[in-house]
C-alpha cells in the first residue's frame, strides 16, 4: 500500500506536468477512437455483410444493368435459397443535400435482407400498393416521416416526378445494419419505364440471392457466371461482402491512411509519456539511490517506475474514454447520416484504446527503469541534475 | 569484544575513460563492535569511498571486507541489497530523505522490506522517532521541518531496523552549529545507550571530537589515528 501511495504522490509531485500528460494521453485516446470509429464506420457495410448472401452485378461495372430474365435462370440453380433484385434509383428529395439511398427492389427483399426489421401490418399494406415505400427509422426521425406521409422525388436516373406513400419504417436489427435506406416496389419503377422509356424496361441493377450453405458461395457463384458466360451482359458474382469492399476499394486509400494515423498518435503520445517519464526519473536519480541503499532491490525500482508510468497512461485513457462516447456522439449529429450510416464505437475500439494506453504506459518506463538499474549507488549519489 | 569491519587490503580504482584512477591503495582497518570511529581527511583523500565499501554500496577492485561477519565483496547484487536492509543504517549529509513522504513515512521505508505488520511498522517508527525527540512531527513533510529535524528523520530511518552498523556521511556538513552538536549528540547516544557501531565520515574537527577512535586518510592510504589532543589542535 505504501509503495502504491508512493506511486501516486510521485504523479503528483509535477502537477502540472502530469496533468498535461494525462490530457495528452485522453486527447490521444478520443482521437484514436474518433477515427476508428469512422474507419469502422466506414467499412460497415463489410462488417455488416451476411454469408449466405451473394450478389451478381454486370461484369463490366457495377453501373450497368442485367435482364430481369435472368433472375428464372439463377432460380434453378441447386443452393440457390431465393432470389431478390434492386435498382439505385437516386433522385432528389426536396433538397440535393438530401442523401440518402432509394432502392426500387423486388418484394421478397425483406425476406432476403431479414435485419431490415418491417412490422408485418405494415408489410401487408406495402405489399398491397403499387407505389408504397419503406424507410429505414433513421430516415423517418430525420424528416420527420411517418406512415402515410407522401415523399415527393425529383428523379435523376429515372427522370420524372416520383412520388411514394410511406407505408412503413423498419427498425435496423444489428448495430451495424444501416438504417437510412428507402425501398420501394421495383415494379412501380419497371411500369413507368415501359410507358416512358421502354429501352430500360426489365432492366436489374444487381442480385442478391440467398444460397442454403455458406459454404457453397464460390461454387454457386462460379455456377451463376458460367450461366451468362458469352451472352451481351456477363455477370460478376461475389459474395455480400466482396461486392461491398469493392466500393471501399476507390476510398481504401484514405482508411489505410486513417488506420496509419490513428495508430501514429498513439506512438507519438508514448514519446510525450517517455520525455515525462525520463524527466522524472532523471530528477529523482538521488532518490532511486537512496531506496537502493536502503535495500530495495531492481524489482522494487522497476515497480515504483513501471507503477508511476501505468497510473498515469491508464488515467489518461480513462479520462480519454470518458469523453470519447459524449465526443463522437457531438460528432454524429454533424456528419450526414446517410454517409456514415451507422457509427458507433466499437468494442474493438475500446480494447485497442486501453490495450494502447497499457502498452504506452510500459514502453514509456522502458528507458527510465534501464537508466536507474543500470546507475551505480555511488553514482546516483554524485549525479547532479 | 569482537570485529564488526574487517577490511583486509583493500583497494579501488575508478575508470575515467582510459585513465585508472587510485582511490584507495591497500587500506586494511579493523572496528569492534559498540565502536565509534571518525575518519577524517581532506577532500579527494578517499574516505567516502571507504564508507562506502563498507557499506556495501561500492565494491572494492581488490581486497576483502567482512562486515557483520559477510564477506560482502562476494555477494551479488540482491543478496548485497538484502544485507545492507538488514544490517547497515545510513546517514547522509543532505539527508536525503523522500520529498513527499512524511518524517513517518521515511522512516517506515526501510520496514516495508521486513515481514512486520502495519501496526508493529507503526510501533518500531513511533518508538524510533521518539528517540530521536521527533514524536511530535511525524505527520510533517521534509519540506515543513528544519536541517536539523530533518537530519534527526534521516538517522531515524536508519537506526528503525536495529541495524549493527551506522554508517554517516559528514552528518553534520549541512547544519549550523547547534543543529550539529544535537545530531553528534544523538549519535554518541546511539553508540552508548544503544551500542551501535558508528563509523562517521567527517571533516568537521568537531564532530570527529565525539568519536572514541579517528583515523585519517592521506590521498587514499590509511595512516595512524590521531589522539583527541591532535584533533583539539585542528579546532
Amino acid at each position: 500500500m505504501r509503495i502504491l501511495k508512493l506511486i501516486f504522490k510521485n504523479t503528483l509531485r509535477h502537477k502540472l506536468r502530469s496533468s498535461l500528460t494525462i490530457l495528452g494521453i485522453a486527447i490521444a485516446v478520443i482521437a484514436f477512437g474518433l477515427l476508428r470509429t469512422v474507419v469502422t464506420a466506414w467499412s460497415v457495410g463489410v462488417e455488416a455483410a451476411s454469408a449466405d448472401r451473394l450478389i451478381t452485378r454486370h461484369s463490366v461495372s457495377f453501373i450497368f444493368p442485367l435482364p430481369l430474365s435472368y433472375r428464372d435462370k439463377i432460380e434453378q440453380i441447386p443452393g440457390v435459397d431465393e432470389v431478390s433484385f434492386s435498382n439505385w434509383f437516386g433522385g432528389v428529395y426536396k433538397d440535393k443535400n438530401n442523401f440518402f439511398a432509394r432502392m426500387a427492389v423486388r418484394d421478397n427483399i425483406f425476406d432476403v435482407y431479414p435485419e431490415y426489421a418491417v412490422p408485418k401490418d405494415q408489410l401487408d399494406i406495402y405489399d398491397k400498393e403499387r407505389n408504397s415505400c419503406i424507410i429505414g427509422k433513421d430516415i423517418a426521425e430525420k424528416y420527420k416521416l411517418k406512415p402515410g406521409d407522401i415523399i415527393s422525388m425529383e428523379g435523376d436516373i429515372y427522370p420524372g416526378q416520383w412520388d411514394f406513400v410511406v407505408r412503413g419504417i423498419y427498425q435496423p436489427k444489428y448495430k451495424t445494419t444501416d438504417g437510412t435506406q428507402m425501398f420501394f416496389h421495383w415494379d412501380y419503377l419497371n411500369e413507368r419505364m415501359t410507358k416512358e422509356m421502354p429501352g430500360r424496361a426489365n432492366d436489374v441493377g444487381w442480385y442478391i440471392i440467398k444460397i442454403k450453405d455458406p459454404s457453397q458461395s464460390a461454387v454457386i457463384s462460379e455456377k451463376v457466371d458460367a450461366l451468362f458466360k458469352n451472352s451481351p451482359a456477363e455477370t460478376k458474382t461475389e459474395t455480400e461482402r466482396a461486392f461491398n469492399q469493392g466500393f471501399l476499394a476507390s476510398t481504401s486509400a484514405i482508411i489505410t491512411a486513417m488506420d496509419v494515423m490513428s495508430f501514429m498518435i498513439i506512438g507519438i503520445i508514448m514519446l510525450v509519456l517517455g520525455n515525462t517519464m525520463i524527466m522524472a526519473s532523471r530528477e529523482r536519480t538521488r532518490e532511486y539511490a537512496v531506496f537502493k541503499t536502503l535495500g530495495f532491490s531492481g524489482k522494487h525500482m522497476v515497480g515504483l517506475i513501471l507503477g508511476e508510468s501505468m497510473f498515469i497512461s491508464c488515467l489518461g485513457s480513462f479520462v480519454g474514454l470518458m469523453l470519447v462516447f459524449p465526443i463522437v456522439a457531438s460528432f454524429e449529429k454533424f456528419i450526414p447520416k446517410a454517409f456514415f450510416p451507422v457509427f458507433y464505437i466499437e468494442p474493438i475500439t475500446l480494447i485497442l484504446a486501453v490495450s494502447a494506453a497499457l502498452l504506452i504506459g510500459v514502453a514509456a518506463a522502458i528507458f527510465p527503469i534501464q537508466r536507474v538499474l543500470n546507475t551505480k549507488i555511488v553514482e546516483g549519489f554524485r549525479f547532479v541534475g | 569484544m569482537s570485529e564488526i569491519i574487517e577490511v583486509q587490503n583493500v583497494s579501488k580504482s575508478y575508470w575515467r575513460d582510459s585513465l585508472e584512477i587510485s582511490v584507495l591503495h591497500n587500506i586494511s582497518l579493523k572496528v569492534n563492535e559498540g565502536e565509534f570511529l571518525a575518519l577524517m581527511g581532506p577532500s579527494g583523500s578517499g574516505k567516502t569511498t571507504l564508507l562506502n565499501l563498507i557499506a556495501g554500496i561500492d565494491r572494492p577492485t581488490k581486497g576483502k571486507l567482512i562486515v557483520a561477519g559477510t564477506d560482502i565483496a562476494s555477494l551479488g547484487e540482491s543478496a548485497l541489497a538484502k544485507w545492507r536492509s538488514a544490517s547497515v543504517g545510513f546517514v547522509f549529509q543532505f539527508y536525503n530523505l523522500i520529498p513527499v513522504l512524511t518524517a513517518f513515512e521515511n522512516v517506515e521505508l526501510p520496514l516495508l522490506l521486513t515481514k512486520l505488520s502495519k501496526s508493529e511498522r507503526r510501533k518500531h517508527v513511533e518508538a524510533t522517532l521518539d528517540i530521536v525527540g521527533l514524536g511530535d512531527r511525524i505527520h510533517h513533510y521534509p519540506k515543513q521541518l528544519s536541517g536539523g529535524q530533518e537530519q534527526r528523520v534521516a538517522i531515524a530511518r536508519a537506526i528503525v531496523t536495529d541495524p549493527v552498523l551506522l554508517v554517516a556521511d559528514e552528518p553534520t556538513g549541512d547544519l549550523d552549529r547547534t543543529s550539529a552538536e544535537e545530531i553528534l549528540t544523538l549519535m554518541e547516544r546511539l553508540n552508548k545507550e544503544f551500542n551501535k557501531t558508528i563509523l562517521m565520515v567527517t571533516h568537521d574537527p568537531h564532530a570527529a571530537q565525539r568519536a572514541r577512535i579517528v583515523r585519517h586518510l592521506e590521498k587514499g592510504d590509511l595512516t595512524e589515528g590521531d589522539n583527541h589532543e591532535n584533533i583539539k589542535a585542528h579546532i
